[in-house]
């Protein structure tokens, strides 16, 4: 029996390499970057310069403007349309998204159909259009197809400006969310789909336990752009007279001639709700990237200029 | 032996599958009883994984039948013809039939317990607790015990597998059906696969497994089926089929191994 030296090695430091450690390596210099500091500074300069200096930004005017009553009656038309038209939106594209893929010819063309006529033709014709509905259908009859009506409605009387612009921001988000599902969808391995199916998961039970929580990770990012596209989109809706918050601005320096002031006003407030909500997405992000080894970063690592020094090397973007 | 113990719990009879105009399998029959282990070997492209999707209908077949329990698994039998079922009804027959798959297809969003339990609690309608208890049990039996809150990319591939395995015996299904479950592993992780499987066949578990693994053919298999080309060229216990093969095809595929 020999002892064994094993007490030994586990007590003893390994013996440091001898020559330079890279611990002590001189990190490398980035003149580029200094240069290009100053350039940005310079031009920060001049823009804040202008900003103060330039009489015709109205700044006062904008401070009294900012939360007097009937902006922010405007902003809550424009979030109001906002979430109505995302949530329309929203269910229309989980619909069509599973009409697109579905096994059903019938249904897969009809949701095609839809999505090409509403990504084909600009959302401001549309709303026009649905403004304009009565001029096409001057009654809307509810009833038995080609038989009996039972209500019939005037349809100038319903369009109100506020359906319109639902109807228009809505239905052509549905087109653009029912892609943005289907990616998702498509995005689960189709091994999943078997797995739940051989264990006797029905398509409905497959498709809600299985294929749309994974599916989510792919659909809630560009959903969440969505939203924030559909903020300024709803600005097109000052078009058809509804008194969002650029309708409001507008109508105010129609009667004050202070043009730019009252587009800064409008221009502030969107720049606040988007900003919120970019934050929320980064959050909601990352929850639904629990559980994979992809971590999106969140917001104030976005903004810090600095990579994290903890992030693997390949999620750093291209480096000057 | 009892008359239950010998009944088939599959029934194949001159099953095809065409794949556009390519015909994959071309008239399969196959009976596999109570309790047998059988085997399927056969070179890439003969058509196993094919036949075996089909016998739980993730592969539609074009003609023949195939009764599991003594059910056609997609169709009903009215006034002599056989009636296609609705969806539903074809994914309630399928709790019957496990299925093991080469990616091992683990839900990677639920924990290895939620993976198991989906099916007892959520298709069956089982109590959860009483669903939960099974699974452990289940995990200990795959050597997976206290791994229950792991999520699935925690595990290693072997690993892995065994809690697929686990999910699907959690249906309690009267048939399994593995195709290649070890083919996606690392060499060193095979064997604990196969030994779980090796259990499963001793306890009496009716199986069909397509697999490359000879050896694991020759310990658990009480048959051995070698397909080519679409069809089953040969059949028989390991010693026949492995040991002394009577087709030239059987020969050349098994030459590979040794
Ligand atoms: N969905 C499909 N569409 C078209 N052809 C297919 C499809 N699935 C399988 N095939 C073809 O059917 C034939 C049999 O395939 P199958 O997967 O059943 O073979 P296998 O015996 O399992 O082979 P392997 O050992 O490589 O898994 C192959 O030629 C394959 O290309
Ligand atoms: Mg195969």
């Amino acid at each position: 029996m020999t002892a064994h030296p094993v007490q030994n090695e586990a007590s003893a430091r390994p013996a440091a390499a001898p020559g330079p450690d890279i611990s002590e390596a001189r990190r490398r210099r980035h003149p580029g970057r200094w240069v290009a500091a100053l350039v940005v500074a310079v031009l920060l300069a001049q823009l804040v310069n202008m900003l103060v200096t330039n009489e015709n930004f109205g700044w006062s005017v904008v401070a009294q403007w900012l939360t007097a009553e009937s902006i922010m009656r405007g902003l809550g038309v424009t979030l109001l349309l906002t979430v109505i038209a995302m949530v329309i939106g929203i269910v229309l594209g989980v619909l069509l998204a599973v009409c697109r893929i579905s096994g059903n010819p019938l249904l897969r063309s009809v949701a095609g159909g839809y999505i090409w006529f509403f990504r084909g033709t600009p959302t401001l014709v549309q709303l026009i259009f649905f403004y304009n509905l009565s001029a096409l259908l001057p009654t809307i009859s509810f009833g038995i197809p080609f038989g009996p009506e039972f209500i019939t409605l005037n349809t100038n009387s319903i369009i109100t400006p506020m359906l319109a612009a639902i109807l228009g921001l809505g239905l052509n988000e549905g087109a653009y969310m029912a892609e943005i599902v289907r990616g998702g969808l498509l995005s689960v391995d189709s091994g999943q789909r078997e797995a739940g199916a051989a264990i006797g998961m029905t398509n409905a039970r497959i498709m809600r336990r299985i294929v749309l929580p994974q599916a989510m990770r792919f659909i809630v990012p560009p959903t969440g752009n969505q939203v924030i596209s559909m903020v300024k989109a709803t600005a097109l809706v000052s078009v058809i007279a509804l008194s969002d918050l650029l309708y409001t601005a507008q109508a105010i320096y129609n009667r004050t001639f202070e043009t730019i002031p009252m587009l800064i006003v409008a221009c502030i407030w969107y720049l606040i709700v988007t900003s919120i909500l970019y934050v929320a997405q980064s959050f909601i992000e990352r929850h639904y990237n629990r559980g994979s080894r992809h971590q999106t970063t969140g917001f104030l690592d976005f903004l810090k200029i600095r990579p994290r020094a903890s992030l693997p090397a390949v999620m750093e973007g291209p480096t000057g | 032996m009892t008359i239950t113990a010998t009944r088939p719990v599959l029934e194949a009879r001159n099953v095809r599958k065409s794949f556009g105009h390519v015909e994959v399998l071309k008239g399969i029959d196959l009976e596999v009883r109570t309790g047998e282990t059988v085997v399927v070997l056969g070179p890439s492209g003969s058509g196993k994984s094919t036949f075996l999707r089909c016998i739980n209908l993730l592969e539609s077949v074009d003609g023949g039948r195939i009764l599991v329990d003594g059910n056609d698994v997609g169709y009903e039998v009215v006034d002599e013809r056989l009636h296609e079922l609705h969806p539903n009804e074809v994914a309630r027959r399928r709790r019957d039939i496990g299925m093991v798959f080469q990616q091992f297809n683990l839900f990677p969003h639920m924990t290895v317990l939620e993976n198991i339990i989906e099916g007892p609690v959520g298709v069956r309608g089982e109590k959860k607790q009483v669903a939960i208890e099974r699974a452990k049990r289940l995990l200990e039996q795959v050597g997976l015990a206290h791994r229950e809150d792991s999520y699935p990319r925690q595990l290693s591939g072997g690993q892995q597998q065994r809690v697929a395995i686990a999910r699907a015996l959690a249906m309690e299904p009267k048939l399994m059906l593995f195709d290649e479950p070890t083919s996606a592993l690392d060499p060193e992780l095979v064997g604990e696969v196969l030994k779980t499987m090796e259990e499963l066949a001793n306890e009496g578990l009716t199986m069909v497994v397509v697999t490359h693994e000879i050896s694991f053919a020759r310990e658990a298999a009480d048959r051995v089926v070698f397909m080519d080309g679409g069809v089953i060229v040969e059949q028989g216990t390991p010693d026949q089929v492995i040991d002394n093969p009577q087709h030239e095809r059987t020969r050349a595929f098994l030459a590979r191994f040794l």
